[in-house]
């Protein structure tokens, strides 16, 4: 089983990311489910009506304004990195956070690296589906490496200049 | 100028813990080098023709004596003796060994100096007038807006993977001496009717292989709105920057494809969300960080007009060079002095380790223990006592610092080319030696006036070819090097991209068809016409007619 770094500790995933082309059909009613954008927006209803949990996951060019107003009903909303280069949901992380409130899970899938790891937790991110073939217990480190930030951001929200002693 | 607190010293120096574990893991196969790269880039480091290069940064030009001490010690310890003044005033080491790359940023955070953010997609060095706070034509003193907007943009959470690089500029004078309408963002601060602080801002512009003036989208932004405007311009190019085609991701892209009027509006909407936000600034804040760039301690003195004259007619060689390499200064009894790197036969803006040392010791000794890196690839010392000016050029002479150039046609703007870079499409310093060689008649300089000539290796433009009054691009013709020239470019107050002249030529050829155009230039002005005046009014055609008349 994979397992995921949630809150700055390993642990067991316990979602299944539901993959771009998943249809309705066969989606089982208890398990807790992160479903592609486009299903959950033509389908929304029968998936809200499920037992397990519901959470949506966004490629990086979709756009969160699409669901803002629904976001009360996700448990995790997972947002992809189709190369840890690319920063568009960086941008999604941090609106989510500061402009809706979105206060469930916010988990970086894809090409999520540690070096990558606490800049992406500044803006909001607090779970991520490491890359496979990468060191969960390593990227742990990622955390720790700065002391001081100058930005306000989702994690904190004074800037640095608003703070100095 | 500005010096690190607690807060600041401790972010430089986690960064260079983080750095040295990041090149540990690399070296030890942790990291592939597709995922280390990256990382180096945005602390600077370039792997390139021979050797990693290494961009230090030096935010908006400004050095003290104690790290250009420490630009001398790295260039000794780690390089081959010399260091390289680059267009974006930051200082580059062209042969670093890769393993000692986490020793020099140690060595670079004791002076309170890094190398982060330097190259990569994320926001760079800011840079501004290298004579801020000392020229006469100064309205508002750029250099703290540039440390605020230093810290707003070091490590950056949000924008750390944008599409493309992102450059700032910020202008407080009336002359442009930074370029800001070529660069991604270019501020420039000025006072409403009722005096008040704020910045015009200009979006879009950039040189490179798109090469293109910004498009002003905001004439008045006050000041205490500087930090959430960027982030909302930032914030609509992260998202909406191209990310599919390198050479269509930097902003001026996504500005054009949008108009700047709907660029705007996109701005003003997400700005919306922001204005009045924490991220607004204080004035405590604006006034703590400007404490710092308060003026040094002049003396009381008077302007030395008789006295310098009287020298100036004594001595031909210290009119020449008080004429050029000498700018006035804010202050009765003081100038801003320029250390012309363009002497002939050596690369433009190369500095070896023992002139580094001695320029600290002029620092020490003349000014305020200060220097600024120009982006024309000199160095300045800014405040220098007007009755120790003659002194101070017998010192320059011995140092080869003197050279009388400082905006003629040899104080060339160069890039490294094919003799370092491996991008290059053909090699700048040898065209920029044949084209000083040619002109070694001061008188005749002298007389030709006011030039900027911009030479790039290739057309990423590292070299500002696009916008020197005579512009010149190394291009690739059957795996040969040629050169393409172009004229009428300019990077200051209504700046403008030159227009090219025609089919490119050969390196032998360009110290001719540089002598060609001047001539026509020569032949062709009225009184007191400069370069770009003449061309701008008669035209690309006389230049065409005479260079390509020649050829046939
Ligand atoms: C030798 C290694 C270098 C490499 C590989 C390199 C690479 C590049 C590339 C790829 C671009 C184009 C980027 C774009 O348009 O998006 C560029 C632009 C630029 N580079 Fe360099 N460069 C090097 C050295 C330098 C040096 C030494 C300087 C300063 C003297 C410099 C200053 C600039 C500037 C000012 C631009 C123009 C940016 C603009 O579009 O406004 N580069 N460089
Ligand atoms: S202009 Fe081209 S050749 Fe010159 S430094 Fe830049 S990338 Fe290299």
């Amino acid at each position: 089983m994979q397992r995921i770094i949630k809150n700055g500790q390993l642990v067991d995933e316990t979602w299944h990311l539901l993959p771009k082309d998943a249809t309705l059909e066969g989606v089982s009613n208890c398990d807790d489910l992160i479903v592609p954008l486009g299903l959950y927006v033509e389908h929304s209803s029968a998936l809200k009506a499920r037992d397990g949990g519901l959470g949506v996951w966004l490629e990086a060019g979709e756009e969160i304004e699409e669901i803002a107003d629904q976001l009360d009903n996700f448990q995790v909303i997972a947002l992809n990195f189709p190369a840890f280069t690319d920063g568009r949901h960086s941008s999604t992380a941090y609106m989510l956070r500061t402009r809706y409130g979105y206060k469930g899970e916010v988990r970086a899938i894809g090409d999520v690296l540690r070096d990558q790891l606490w800049a992406l937790h500044r803006v909001g991110f607090d779970a991520f589906a490491l890359r496979e073939d990468k060191d969960p217990d390593d990227a742990l480190k990622a955390f720790s490496e700065f002391n001081e930030v100058y930005q306000a951001s989702a994690d904190q929200p004074q800037p640095l200049f608003r703070r100095r002693a | 100028m500005y010096v690190y607190d607690s807060y600041d010293q401790d972010i430089i120096e986690s960064r260079v813990k983080q750095f040295r574990d990041q090149t540990r893991r690399y070296l030890a196969g942790e990291l592939s080098g597709e995922e280390f790269r990256p990382l180096r880039l945005q602390n600077g480091l370039y792997i390139q023709r021979f050797a990693p290069m290494l961009r230090v940064a030096v935010p908006y030009g400004l050095m003290s004596s104690a790290q250009v001490r420490m630009m001398a010690k790295i260039a000794r310890d780690y390089d081959k003796g010399y260091a390289h003044i680059s267009t974006r005033q930051n200082v580059q080491f062209n042969w670093p060994e890769l393993e000692d790359v986490p020793e020099i940023l140690a060595e670079l955070a004791t002076v309170q100096m890094h190398a982060i953010q330097t190259s990569g997609n994320c926001i760079r060095n800011t840079t501004t007038d290298q004579f801020a706070g000392v020229a006469k034509d100064e309205l508002v003193d750029p250099r703290p807006w540039c440390e605020i907007i230093r810290q707003w943009s070091t490590f950056h959470p949000e924008f750390s993977h944008l599409p493309r690089k992102f450059k700032i500029a910020v202008n407080g004078a009336v002359s442009d001496r930074a370029a800001i309408e070529v660069h991604d963002i270019g501020l420039e601060a000025v006072k409403n009717e009722a005096g008040e602080l704020g910045f015009r801002v200009s979006v879009g512009g950039g040189l490179g292989r798109t090469p293109i003036v910004g498009s002003f989208i905001n004439e008045f932004l006050p000041w205490q709105h500087l930090i959430t405007y960027l982030d909302a311009i930032l914030r609509v190019y992260n998202r909406y920057g191209r990310r599919d085609n390198k050479y269509k991701a930097r902003i001026k892209i996504l500005v054009k494809a949008l108009t700047p009027e709907v660029f705007a509006e996109r701005v003003n909407a997400e700005w919306a969300h922001l204005k009045d936000g924490p991220s607004t600034l204080t004035e405590a804040e604006v006034a703590r960080v400007a404490a710092h760039f308060i003026d040094p301690a002049y003396k009381a003195l008077e302007d030395q007009a008789d006295a310098l004259a009287a020298l100036r007619a004594e001595h031909p060689g210290f009119d020449r060079w008080a004429s050029r390499n000498v700018f006035a200064h804010k202050k009765p009894g003081y100038a801003a002095v320029t250390l012309s790197l363009k002497p002939t036969g050596v690369a433009p803006g190369d500095v070896t380790d023992k002139q580094l040392d001695a320029i600290a010791d002029l620092a020490d000794r003349y000014s305020f223990s200060e220097v600024r890196n120009s982006h024309n690839q000199n160095i300045i010392l800014a405040d220098v006592e007007q009755s120790q000016l003659f002194t101070l050029w017998g010192e320059l002479r011995e140092l080869g610092f003197a050279t009388p150039n400082v905006g003629l046609l040899t104080d060339i703007i160069c890039c490294p080319g094919g003799d370092f870079c491996s991008l290059a499409n053909a090699k700048s310093i040898p065209i920029a030696e044949a084209i000083q060689r040619r002109f070694d008649d001061l008188d005749y300089l002298f007389d030709i006036g006011n030039i900027d000539l911009n030479i790039s290796g290739c057309m990423n433009a590292c070299g500002h070819h696009h916008v020197g009054h005579i512009g010149i691009l190394g291009v690739d013709k059957k795996g040969q090097e040629f050169y393409q020239v172009s004229l009428g470019g300019s990077s200051g107050r209504d700046a403008s991209l030159a227009q090219i002249l025609g089919p490119s030529f050969a390196e032998k050829d360009m110290a001719d068809v540089v002598s060609k155009i001047i001539n026509v230039y020569v032949e062709t002005r009225t009184d007191e016409e400069s370069f770009l005046d003449t061309f701008r009014r008669v035209g690309i055609d006389p230049f065409k007619e005479r260079v390509y008349a020649a050829n046939h």
